[in-house]
């Protein structure tokens, strides 16, 4: 399941419910993403998506995920709007038989949604409002998963 | 009447999110959006714009019908 919401979320509730009454997996593994000031200068996070297209678009991916890690579940929640330093941007979850999909199922979602996903980031900050770009390191990141699958 | 949204910097370059044109074609979409403001025009054609009719991500050029909804994506950032 994927959400986007203008809301804070609280990230441990959210494990909470996704790990409610599960029975046929022994592993769920998590990722949260914080806003995180640079320099100590408080800087607005602002993101943007596409509504509809940017589920979608996640929903594609988490569905590759799912079909190559084998993975019961997957939940995604990412918040959209304005977000202050230290507010959890992005919470994912992974639920596997074992530990080792779940892992790498919650790592590569999470190469994905800093690199391709449909969002649009801009940072405002003393001097005025900029829209940021991925970094080298997000790409490279998600190029490592191609890597894998070679023979 | 195309409804066609900007999303990311574009929106900063023309000042506008949101507007519905009459076009039957995408690229006498983009030309009319060219021709009204330049400067939209070169950001529309520059590296990495995407285009999406009815959400799906298009290459070249497509016919609009009354009601598409035509979105210019610049490149996208993660979250």
């Amino acid at each position: 399941m994927i959400r986007l919401t203008f809301e804070p979320f609280d990230p441990g509730a959210l494990l909470t419910e996704f790990c409610r009454d599960r029975t046929e997996v022994g592993a769920v593994a998590t990722f949260t993403g914080v806003a995180r000031a640079e320099a100590g200068a408080t800087k607005i996070l602002e993101l943007e998506a596409y509504p509809g297209f940017t589920e979608a678009q996640i929903g594609k991916t988490a569905g590759m995920a799912t079909a190559r890690f084998g993975l019961a579940d997957i939940l995604i929640v990412h918040r959209v709007g304005q977000i202050a330093p230290g507010e959890p941007v992005v919470f994912v979850a992974t639920a596997a038989r074992h530990r080792r999909e779940a892992f790498e199922g919650c790592d590569f979602l999470m190469d994905y949604l800093k690199s391709k996903a449909p969002f649009w980031k801009k940072e405002h900050g003393p001097d005025g409002a900029r829209w940021i770009e991925p970094r080298a390191q997000d790409h490279a990141d998600l190029q490592r998963w191609d890597k894998e699958t070679s023979p | 009447m195309a409804r066609v949204l900007l999303f990311g910097r574009l929106s900063d370059v023309a000042g506008w999110r949101e507007r519905e044109i009459d076009s039957g074609f995408l690229s006498a979409l983009r030309a009319r959006m060219a021709a009204d403001d330049p400067t939209l025009g070169e950001a529309l054609a520059g590296p990495g714009v995407q285009v999406a009719l009815d959400q799906v991500i298009v290459r070249g050029d497509a016919a609009l019908n009354p009601r598409t909804e035509v979105a210019f994506l610049p490149p996208m950032s993660g979250g």
